[in-house]
């Protein structure tokens, strides 16, 4: 096979594989930015250790004529930054992978073994740019220079990039992102290559976000105006894209000295008047979840955003798994209503989060965003979020005279005063209490306050996001998932072909929709897939609708699915 | 003002007759009654315990919250509308023992908040085991062979972090307490205020007497800006001073560090900023 690059399928699979601490992450944003620019839709995912340097972390950046979001195994192309990097992702590499890199990195061996291999000599270019540190660039200008990427776009584009570099530094990159460029053209073959029909020029107008900024600007569109938090990964993300924001949107972001400070601050702020919200993981969460029933006691409106990551405890911090769904579920002592979200498009994170405050904030309630480490970290093109459909809906109420916090209404919902807003006083307690918040006994009363709360419940269902159906209505076979794995569970589907066979996607996990029932008892057999070990939503369906979920495909190592996993392991199952 | 405005009327409180939470209730209302400040411009919070009960026996905007967590949403309450007079309440295991970490980050937060702790050094409500404050030797249904842990010493510990107002008072003392109070609900800036009390149900040791016998008042010639000797003074032993140790008035608060009242004073509660177009710009920036 020749070692040019000459795709003709629909996309193509970038691998970046280095040590932490080498800068494989400025790669993987100058290219998937760059890629997008030029007309290539982009999805980007990493997987990385829980460290700062050294050990073995890597990026895959999918290139591809049509929108997708979803890892594959496949390597395309694979750029190793450093020794161990074969061996980290061996099982990955196929007769087809085409590997570019040092030669003083790549084994003996490897090179000699049929492999597709082209040395480029990364390291020396660099050092006579000036150093090691050009490496990165000088691999961004190769991959650039294979996908046809225009020449115009790349002086405007690094000058951008490093806006806060000397002009100097600057320059050097401009070069050596040139130079890269040069090799990669070489390495094409633009005969055999039909690269430049996949490029479409509202694609390079898209924007391009990670999941994390996708929470961030949801939560920006829903009115939050005060974040509280702890960093844990991988919900961090989160409080830095918030941070970032603080000025231009009058935002308090605080870092809490821990998360129960944050979950308790955040219902500080919502009491008095704020859309507040906390960004914590698993471990973080186990703290919070006082405040959770606090919330549910008190009826303050708070958004939870949960990014799961493997447990039990620490578990491994950089990695992903969708296993705190019955933690949120059941999290918090005594019986209260709450929402549970579950985005699998970046769309669906900005537009359930913001729906989350509005739901929190109409109801009076804890709403979780449940996401996972593989969703944070990903990043793919996508056409303009509208903002303008994303209404901020506020349920504050002026207080007159005699106001009570814990009216008794129809509804269960009593109107919601802020302390310093009309003349009433707005009391709130964590004891079972009267209509005015104060403390009681009353034994008769507090069976009307569990009453009021639950009751809540049934005006929540008029607000349940419905799950989305993809694949013919006369199904024969249905796939169900939720959260983060929609994107993998669809590919995998398409490649799969069956027109008996259809996907249940799941955005809200709790409360169910009304129609899961009917559409789980349409379906001849049932297929349940997971990112967990004990498929906690086939759990949750069968509590809550009642179905038996007849077949599981479950992942619990601490990685998402691949495309190629999920295809092969259902082929296992329908045959 | 009248302190009738914050009283309640005809209700049931759950205190012991005797305890030393009527004092400081009594006090707390004088002090709010003397500065003129409105039960709708004030919001009191409270976590968990006998202490902690005394915004229910109050008019006036609350939250009674967990147990250990006062300071978090008062925190949080000042921030985003710093209109409004915000004092955590709560009694000394509160306080410094399940909310110990909220204390100390409080102190280097620095909200303009104040800090009223009930310290009768027993745990009340879950009837009489040892407190943070509770002394050596002090013997319980639970510390069988008396408190052997180092008594927590809040205001030692508040100086130590720079805190911005460091004040004891004493609950058998109105108008002396009343006068710290005041200080330190003025005072711009996290104020801690530790309140002697007795618990006369499960504190047979720290009494009405045995408070009067072991503090003794500050006078002139100690200088609250003096950090050195406001510590010597937190340290002392044998007696122990009541009045304002220390302060630090300079101290920049959480509020205004945050940095969203520099030029508009509107708490973020009541701001209703169209955020459309500057969202539109956030998303484009992305492309
Ligand atoms: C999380 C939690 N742990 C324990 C308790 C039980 N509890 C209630 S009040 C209290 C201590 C009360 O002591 P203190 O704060 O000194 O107040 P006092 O009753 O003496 O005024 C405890 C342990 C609780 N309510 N919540």
């Amino acid at each position: 096979m020749s070692n040019k690059f000459a795709p003709d399928n629909s996309d193509v699979s970038v691998v970046l594989c280095g040590q932490a601490g080498q800068g494989i992450q400025t790669v993987e944003r100058i290219l998937v930015r760059l890629l997008k620019l030029s007309g290539f839709n982009v999805f980007a995912t990493k997987e990385y250790m829980s460290r700062v340097r050294g050990g073995s972390n890597s990026t895959e950046i999918r290139v591809s004529s049509q929108r997708i979001s979803a890892f594959v195994d496949r390597m395309d192309i694979l750029i190793p930054f450093h020794k161990g990097a074969l061996n980290h992702v061996q099982k990955r590499i196929s007769p087809q992978t085409l590997i570019l890199g040092d030669e003083e990195i790549i084994p003996d061996d490897f090179q000699t073994s049929g492999n597709r291999y082209v040395p480029v000599p990364f390291a020396q270019i660099a050092s006579e740019l000036g150093g090691k540190i050009f490496v990165n660039i000088v691999a961004a200008g190769v991959v650039t220079g294979m996908f046809q990427v225009e020449q115009s776009l790349l002086g405007n584009f690094i000058r951008k990039f490093f806006a806060e570099k000397s002009g100097e530094v600057v320059q050097k990159n401009i070069e050596a992102i040139k130079r890269g460029w040069e090799i990669g053209r070489k390495l094409l073959d633009s005969q055999k290559s039909r690269l430049e029909s996949w490029k479409k020029q509202d694609v390079s107008e898209q924007i391009l976000l990670s999941g994390a900024e996708a929470v961030g600007l949801g939560a920006l569109a829903g009115g939050c105006n005060f974040l509280s938090s702890y960093p844990m990964s991988p919900s961090t993300g989160v409080m830095v894209f918030l941070s970032q924001q603080m000025d231009e949107f009058d935002l308090i972001v605080e870092q809490a000295e821990d998360e129960i400070s944050a979950v308790n601050m955040a219902l500080g702020a919502s009491y008095a008047g704020a859309r507040a919200m906390v960004t914590t993981s698993g471990g973080g969460f186990a703290l919070m979840t006082e405040g959770v029933s606090l919330a549910g006691m008190t009826e303050i409106p708070v958004v939870i955003h949960l990014a799961q990551r493997p447990g039990p405890a620490t578990g491994l911090p950089t990695r992903t798994e969708q296993a705190d769904l019955e933690l949120a579920l059941y999290s918090g002592h005594g019986e209260f209503p709450r929402v549970i979200f579950s985005p699998g498009r970046l769309e669906d994170a900005f537009f359930l989060t913001q729906k989350a405050f509005n739901l929190a904030d109409k109801y009076q309630i804890p709403v979780f965003i449940l996401t996972d480490q593989y969703f944070m970290d990903s990043y793919a093109n996508l056409p303009l979020l509208d903002a303008s459909s994303a209404k901020m809906e506020k349920f504050i109420v002026r207080t007159k005279k005699g106001y009570r916090r814990y009216e008794l209404t129809e509804d269960g919902i009593s109107p919601r005063g802020i302390p310093g807003l009309g003349e009433g006083l707005v009391g709130v307690d964590s004891d079972e209490h009267d209509l005015e918040a104060h403390i009681t006994e009353d034994l008769d009363l507090r069976k009307r306050m569990v009453e009021k709360r639950l009751k809540k419940l049934d005006s929540i269902q008029k607000d349940i996001v419905p799950p989305e159906l993809f694949g013919s209505n006369d199904y024969k076979i249905l796939v169900v998932g939720w959260g983060s794995t929609y994107g993998v569970i669809r590919e995998a589907l398409e490649k799969l072909g069956r027109e008996d066979t259809a996907f249940l996607h799941f955005k809200q996990v709790y409360p169910l929709h009304e129609k899961t029932r009917d559409y789980l008892e349409k379906a001849e057999r049932t297929i349940i897939i997971e990112n967990n070990a004990t498929s906690q939503f086939a759990r949750l369906i069968k509590l809550y609708a009642g179905v038996d979920i007849e077949a599981r495909i479950l992942k619990y190592n601490g990685l998402a699915f691949s495309v190629e996993e999920v295809r092969a392991r259902l082929k296992d199952i329908i045959g | 003002m009248d302190t009738h405005i914050y009283d309640m009327g005809d209700i049931d409180i759950a205190w012991c007759p005797g305890c030393g939470n009527y004092s400081i209730l009594k006090i707390v209302k004088l002090a709010l009654a003397e500065l003129d400040i409105k039960p709708h411009e004030l919001v009191l919070v409270s976590g968990i315990g006998q202490a902690a009960k005394i915004p229910h026996y109050f008019r006036t905007n609350f939250f009674n919250g967990l147990h250990g967590r006062a300071i978090p949403p008062a925190t949080a309450i000042k921030a985003v509308n710093p209109g409004l007079t915000v004092i955590a309440e709560s009694g000394d295991g509160d306080m410094y023992g399940e909310g110990g970490n909220h204390f100390i980050h409080a102190i280097r937060r620095n909200p303009d908040i104040t800090n009223i702790v009930h310290n009768n050094m027993v745990y009340g409500l879950t009837k009489g085991q040892a407190s943070p404050t509770s002394q050596l030797g002090f013997r319980t249904p639970v510390q069988v062979k008396g408190v052997f842990l180092e008594p927590l010493n809040p205001i030692a510990l508040a100086i130590a972090l720079d805190a911005s107002f460091v004040a004891r008072a004493y609950a058998g003392d109105i108008e002396q307490s009343k006068v710290i109070i005041e200080e330190a609900i003025s005072h711009k800036g996290f104020a801690l205020v530790d309140v002697f009390h007795p618990c006369v149900s499960f504190n047979k040791v720290n009494t009405h007497g045995w408070f009067k016998e072991h503090t003794y008042y500050l006078d002139d010639s100690h200088d609250p800006l003096n950090r050195l000797n406001a510590f010597q003074k937190a340290i002392e032993k044998e007696r122990l001073p009541l009045g304002i140790f220390y302060k630090n008035p300079g101290k920049p608060t959480f509020e205004e560090n945050v940095g969203l009242y520099k030029q508009d004073k509107t708490p973020l509660s009541f701001r209703e900023k169209e955020r459309g177009a500057r969202l539109v710009n956030l998303i484009r920036s992305k492309k």
